[in-house]
């Protein structure tokens, strides 16, 4: 993303996980899209709340181990078959069912690294610059024990003022704006 | 009973159970709680202490792996007929400890044990220490430890691979995974709080060291919802991989032909007394944590007991494993079956099988039926003691006394560990407990987010039009 100037958004702080997920859903009910909530913990609800139903990080684990099943086994096939066949005690060289062991691990390790390397890609973690840590109160309370809606400035609908006198509509603690 | 229900503040008057968590705590009291412990400048001189002598005999530790490597594994007392000793025992006995963790990361996650998350994250790390001291025994055994990458299937110049239908190697993928994805599910689990860690922190030097390992995580419900699934895929993840890395583990044994090794119960036995150990060890490490560090209102009476009730359950899996065993000696009619079970119990070597016959059943079996003394922290305190010592006289049993007496009597030999076994024994214990208390210092070791979720402020209040403030 280039550098922006101007404000990234508008920030309300809320004392409880209620008040956020009423106010996400009549903001949602209203139009707003590009908006976020913040909150110190999993609220599935204010996920709901702003249309944010289902992610992708199972399918990028499905596929991680199935890569993962796939490769060792082959690896296993190629070198106990083809690279370096042993005979030992007579068994034949491609004894799958001994390959299945290794091939399961992997399997594992694979869909395990992809779900949490997925996740933190698709969250676009590492970022540790944000313009929301600029916010006076966001790191005060965001991992803390505060929950925060922020109308993004992209959105169509938003205009400072307004958006201002809609987000005080909620009756938030505070009600601040965020530059980039 | 009906009397003790009303008047203990401790117990939920609904369910009759230890509340999870002290009635009265708030977000901020619990993260300050937590954070605190961490973030003050001063340490405490008892951490001191115990750190000095878990370094102590760490640096024993590499002395005796330095003289190891500079003489070879004929330091130690292995030779024939007992070619593998302490190391393997050892490294059975600490990965055993190790599942403990993942049990109650990944599998009670699974079941939505709330409950356990007061005590995940430190079992958590238990595990990976343990793993830490379990995958160095194999390593050293090896005797050229400088060659250990021929266990991998890499290309090397002589155009050797390895000899994929050998437990041994399925060892070597199943242990670098376990370690791998502990690892990385106890890393993406503390993501969060190192956010709160560098939110809370007062000095630069910690605002930055927390700020870089929390990603810029800011606690987006997007990036919670994913996060929320990528923690219940590692955690489905995980518990598959936690039974087969003891199932593997037990292969080791089990497909040998030896009399004592060659069963087909060792599997499912070997993980419960993994988790039998391994929970008597998170409640070695959990009631001087909680004491200490003043975490009662975190780590209450509730998962002191519920531990005491895992271990009842998993003990029963080990007796009945131990009575199959000896069943088997006797319905199998094999002559050599018949003897190992007598010379295991009566040979030279019996005390140890009565040791752990004592540990492990008739000491913990008995008196965990009493919720009494499920709670009486200084017996459970004891009881994990025990419980640690005669899982290790376990392996020990396993891996001594069905080697020391093979089919002919002209091979048969004994055991005697030498002082090099000790010290390397003795040394990991060590290196686990500096291990461990440095992670109690620098990183938070109850997780806070998943506390959050279970306070009385995390409900979803219905709508309500009074005013702010209440």
């Amino acid at each position: 993303m280039p550098p922006r100037e101007g404000t990234y958004g508008l920030l309300a702080e809320f004392e409880t996980p209620g008040d956020l997920i009423r106010a996400a859903q009549q903001a949602r009910k209203d139009g707003w899209r590009r908006m976020d909530c913040y909150t110190p913990y999993p609220v599935e609800e204010a996920a709901e709340a702003i249309g944010f139903h289902r992610n992708k990080v199972p399918l990028i684990t499905l596929i991680g181990g199935l890569m993962g099943l796939t490769a060792m086994f082959l690896l296993e096939t190629w070198i106990s078959v083809w690279a370096y066949p042993l005979n030992i005690a007579g068994r034949p060289t491609y004894s799958w069912p001994a390959f299945i062991v290794p091939a399961y691990e992997w399997t594992i390790l694979f869909a395990g690294l992809s779900a949490a390397f997925g996740m933190l890609a698709l969250n676009g973690l590492p970022a540790l610059y944000h313009p929301l840590f600029n916010a006076p109160n966001f790191r005060e309370g965001a991992t803390t024990n505060k929950f925060f809606l922020c109308l993004e400035a992209l959105d169509p609908k938003f205009d400072l003022a307004e958006a201002k006198r809609y987000l005080e509509s909620f009756q938030p603690v505070l009600v601040v704006e965020v530059d980039y | 009973m009906a009397v003790e229900l009303k008047d203990n503040p401790k117990l939920d008057a609904a369910t009759g159970e230890f509340n999870v968590i002290a009635p009265e705590q708030t977000f901020l009291s619990v993260t300050e709680k937590i954070t605190r412990i961490v973030l003050t400048p001063t340490t405490p001189l008892g951490w001191f202490a115990i750190f000095g002598v878990g370094g102590a005999l760490a640096t024993m530790l590499l002395v005796a792996v330095t003289w190891l490597f500079l003489e070879g594994v004929g330091i130690w007392a292995i030779t024939q007929p007992v070619a593998w000793g302490f190391a393997i025992i050892n490294f059975v006995w600490w990965i055993g400890i190790g599942h403990a963790g993942t049990l109650i990361s990944a599998i009670l996650l699974l079941f939505k044990q709330g409950w356990r998350n007061s005590i995940n994250r430190f079992a958590e790390a238990m595990t990976i220490f343990a793993v830490v001291c379990a995958g160095m025994f194999p390593l050293i055994h090896v005797g050229r430890p400088w060659l250990g990458y021929w266990l991998l299937p890499v290309p090397l110049t002589m155009g050797v691979w390895p000899q994929f239908r050998s437990p041994l190697l399925w060892d070597v993928f199943a242990v670098s995974t376990y370690a791998t994805i502990s690892v990385v599910f106890w890393y993406i689990g503390m993501v969060p709080d190192f956010g709160t860690m560098r939110d809370r922190a007062k000095s630069k030097f910690a605002q930055y060291s927390y700020g870089l390992v929390a990603l810029g995580w800011r606690g987006s419900v997007r990036h919670w919802a994913r996060y929320e699934t990528a923690s219940l895929l590692l955690a489905g993840l995980a518990t598959p991989l936690v039974l087969s890395v003891h199932t593997v583990i037990s292969f080791d044994f089990a497909v040998a032909v030896l009399p004592g090794w060659h069963t087909t119960i060792f599997p499912p036995y070997f993980v419960a007394g993994a988790i039998y150990s391994g929970f008597a060890m998170v409640l070695t490490l959990a009631i001087p944590l909680r004491k200490f560090y003043h975490l009662e209102s975190l780590v209450t009476e509730r998962h002191i007991d519920n531990m005491g009730k895992v271990m009842l359950a998993t003990g029963f899996i080990v007796a009945y494993g131990y009575g199959m065993e000896v069943f088997m000696a006797w319905y199998s009619a094999s002559h050599w079956e018949a003897f190992m079970m007598w010379n295991r119990m009566f040979g030279p070597m019996g005390w140890a099988y009565w040791v752990l016959v004592t540990c492990n059943l008739a000491i913990p079996l008995t008196t965990l039926w009493s919720r009494k003394l499920r709670t009486n922290i200084a017996f459970m305190f004891f009881i994990s003691i025990v419980v640690n010592t005669g899982m290790w006289f376990e392996r020990f049993v396993i891996v001594v006394t069905s080697l020391y007496r093979d089919f002919l009597p002209s091979s048969w030999g004994t055991y005697r560990a030498t002082r090099w076994d000790y010290m390397i024994y003795v040394g990991t214990l060590g290196l686990f407990t500096a291990l461990f208390l440095l992670f109690v210092r620098f990183l938070p070791m109850i997780p806070m987010s998943e506390i959050r979720m279970m306070l009385p402020g995390a409900k979803i209040t219905p709508k309500k039009t009074a005013e702010a403030g209440d």
